[in-house]
């Protein structure tokens, strides 16, 4: 009986702020919402906010439909949140996760196009390890260069997301289009796509998202390399004076960010989409980085965090239909739930709590790395 | 020795090129450069009293979107000049209002800075975009409309030399024609004034400003404050004085540039100024070559590199002006990190 109430306090000191974000959240954005409802049709309706959030669950979590558009909607959203999550451990913020996915996606179209009559069990494992592998390259890209040259990832990876939606539709105009469409696009991935477990869209990357989040907390709870991560995210200056290589944890630590950013973008692909054609929109990039905040960067608060906003993204659809309260209303929510865990005063405020952990210490290695303050190339 | 020879005449060719194409492109250069540059002074204002702000992408939005609506709601009943003068006001007030949301997360909450820039970038994507598909797409009437282009006379502009660098800065809107001047007035308020020296004491060593009497809080929401104004009039300037329309997301990651053109110019109005015109110049070049092809070979090559890649070029160039720069430039030593003062845990 003790033991359970101790284990209930831990958890309320790790989930009470993220929680309370999500409650208080919602909360302002049904003030945006009411506020917003006279430049609508039906007018001002103090009751929006009950009707939208209703039609949200429903779309979420009303019928068996619903909770697989959730489970499919959460798993890139797993993969996406890992990556940001991995990256926040070794003080680093990958916002590339946009474009690491797209990559990942083209890579998998490509390579599970071109064997799309090949037996799966051939294809599909190959298409999935070409989008990971793509991810991973891209990743690379500014991992090395803050680690050589101190460019702050954060700038970098941004970048890298304008300039791989562009070279990506070109790559799709010139390089591999696919004859036969009116419209620029890669052929069909067939037998590359990942099988469908359950009902009409359960497909094997969700279990394989999962899997994954078990993988990376192995890795960074038991594994030499993930010690090192972890203590590069702490204090790199540490870090150095222990004889552990800050650069080569930096380059390898954003690979890795990018291989599951990769791999999200593979099981979207081949699990959802089916070809990659421009115009593919990555609201992942963002929603990951909601996702590994509210997790905390630990992967299973990951992984609950993402079955969370796979459900408003699954949700949002009926919610504008039935209601017309446009889907972008989830990215205002997002927001808000980034600015509570920000500023968690705000919340502990609000709701008087105290006994409650900061939501990510490492965060503070992200801020003093900022234009090559302390970078970790400096003293070598 | 002959590929040696060819790449000599290439390069002769590319330099003969531009400066044929140069003094048509002048003016398409500041225009581009005028978003980048206010972006950079909004980063320069920040950084230089302490604070990051990675946030100024969607402060340029929001102010974008709020001064097109304010245009574009006020077109039919006041005419179009007024309604788009009210419309840059609101932007500037708009970024100066988020100047406070960030000051007070930054300077006031302690909150991670870098978060809640990114806080601010997530927000304004989905605040803009949930009230332009709420109010702006069903109402499927015409644009805010943009402001006129002041044109010199012909007499100025076709003189010799001066000519074209005139036409560069003063065939432009208000926006792109005052930022020459916003850029020295920033310069000299900086490195000559005392709220110049201030604002760099509290970003350099805020003990230390704190010990002789400099109220480091007040300075940074100060210069925060106004940083964000010139992120506002950037927005302005991309909705009622460029396009004339609002798209989602419609920034473009120009913020992250204008970061990149700050540290570029080492955290000077000045420097980042020229930083914001090297980009303009890599985006003009994507839109001449497009127009006018050179001739010979050099003309084969440039038209042989697809059209993307020179769009994707702004981008590129940031990456490695970063790994190139960030190195051997310095940012204030206080950059980014919270100032608690004594006695207040």
């Amino acid at each position: 009986m003790i033991r359970l109430r101790s284990v209930a306090r831990e958890l309320w000191q790790v989930a009470s702020i993220p929680l309370l974000a999500i409650v208080l959240a919602f909360i302002v954005a049904a003030v945006v919402v009411v506020i917003s409802s006279t430049f609508t049709s039906t007018g001002f309706d103090v009751f929006l906010p009950f009707g939208a959030y209703a039609s949200l669950l429903a779309g979420a979590f009303g019928s068996g439909t619903a909770l697989s558009n959730t489970l499919v909607a959460a798993a890139p959203l797993i993969l996406g949140g890992l990556a940001v999550g991995l990256g926040f451990k070794a003080g680093l913020f990958n916002i590339g996760v946009a474009g690491q996915f797209l990559v990942g996606a083209f890579a998998s179209a490509v390579v599970g196009s071109s064997l799309a009559t090949s037996p799966t069990p051939v294809g599909m494992p190959l298409a999935v390890v070409a989008g990971a592998v793509a991810g991973a390259a891209f990743g690379f890209i500014p991992g090395f260069l803050k680690a050589r040259t101190g460019a702050h990832e954060v700038v970098t990876t941004i970048m890298l997301n304008n300039a791989a939606v562009l070279l990506l539709t070109w790559a799709v105009n010139d390089l591999v289009r696919a004859p036969g469409f009116s419209f620029p696009r890669t052929g069909d991935i067939g037998n590359s796509a990942l099988p469908i477990l359950l009902g009409r869209n359960v497909h094997l990357g969700i279990p394989l998202a999962v899997l994954t989040v078990f993988a990376v907390r192995w890795v960074l709870d038991r594994t030499t390399i993930g010690f090192e991560i972890r203590t590069v995210g702490q204090n790199p200056n540490a870090a150095r004076y222990a004889g552990m290589r800050p650069v080569f944890i930096t380059a390898l630590t954003m690979t890795l960010s990018g291989l599951l950013a990769g791999l999200a973008g593979a099981i979207q692909m081949l699990g959802v989409i089916g070809f990659y054609a421009p115009g593919i929109t990555a609201s992942v990039g963002f929603d990951s980085i909601a996702v590994a905040l509210l997790g905390r960067s630990d992967p299973i608060g990951i992984l609950f965090a993402a079955i969370l906003f796979g459900a408003f993204r699954a949700g949002a659809p009926l919610m504008q239909i039935e209601t017309s309260v446009p889907i972008e209303v989830i990215d205002i929510i997002q927001a808000l739930v980034i600015l509570f865990l920000a500023a968690d005063l705000i919340v502990r405020r609000v709701f008087r709590v105290r006994a409650a952990k900061p939501v990510i210490s490492e965060l503070a290695t992200v801020t003093q790395t900022w234009a090559g303050g302390t970078s970790p190339a400096e003293p070598s | 020795m002959e590929v040696v020879g060819t790449l000599v005449r290439l390069i002769w060719e590319l330099g003969v090129y531009l400066v044929t194409v140069l003094p048509d492109l002048l003016p398409i250069i500041l225009a581009l450069a005028t978003p980048l540059a206010l972006g950079a002074l909004c980063g320069v204002l920040n950084e230089r009293s302490g604070v990051v702000n990675i946030g100024i992408e969607g402060i340029m939005l929001m102010a974008a979107f709020f001064g097109y609506l304010t245009g574009f709601a006020l077109h039919d009943a006041m005419g179009s000049g007024p309604s788009i003068a009210l419309g840059i006001l609101i932007a500037v007030l708009v970024g100066a209002l988020l100047g406070v949301l960030h000051a007070w997360l930054t300077v006031s909450v302690r909150a991670d800075q870098i978060i809640a820039g990114t806080m601010m970038n997530i927000a304004a994507f989905g605040v803009t975009g949930y009230l332009n598909r709420l109010v702006i797409t069903p109402s499927g009437r015409g644009g805010a409309g943009v402001i006129t282009p002041f044109h010199l006379p012909d007499q100025i502009a076709n003189l010799p030399l001066v000519g074209p660098i005139l036409v560069m800065f003063f065939d432009q809107g208000p926006i792109a024609m005052s930022l020459v001047f916003i850029v020295i007035a920033l310069q000299l308020a900086l490195f000559r004034t005392r709220w110049g020296l201030r604002t760099r004491a509290v970003g350099e060593h805020p003990k230390a400003a704190d010990t002789v009497g400099i109220d480091v809080y007040r300075q940074r929401y100060l210069n925060v404050i106004l940083g964000c104004a010139f992120a506002g009039l950037a927005g302005a300037f991309l909705t009622l004085e460029s396009t004339g329309s609002f798209q989602n997301g419609m920034t473009n990651g120009r913020g992250f540039i204008a970061l990149a053109a700050m540290i570029f110019g080492r955290w000077t109005p000045i420097g980042a100024f020229a930083g914001a015109l090297l980009f303009g110049t890599a985006t003009a070049l994507g839109v001449v070559v497009a127009v006018r092809v050179p001739e010979g070979d050099l003309g084969g090559i440039m038209r042989s590199i697809p059209s993307y890649w020179y769009a994707a070029l702004p981008y590129l160039m940031t990456i490695v002006i970063l790994a190139g720069v960030v190195g051997r430039s310095t940012p204030p030593a206080a950059d980014g990190v919270p100032y608690v003062k004594e006695g207040k845990g």
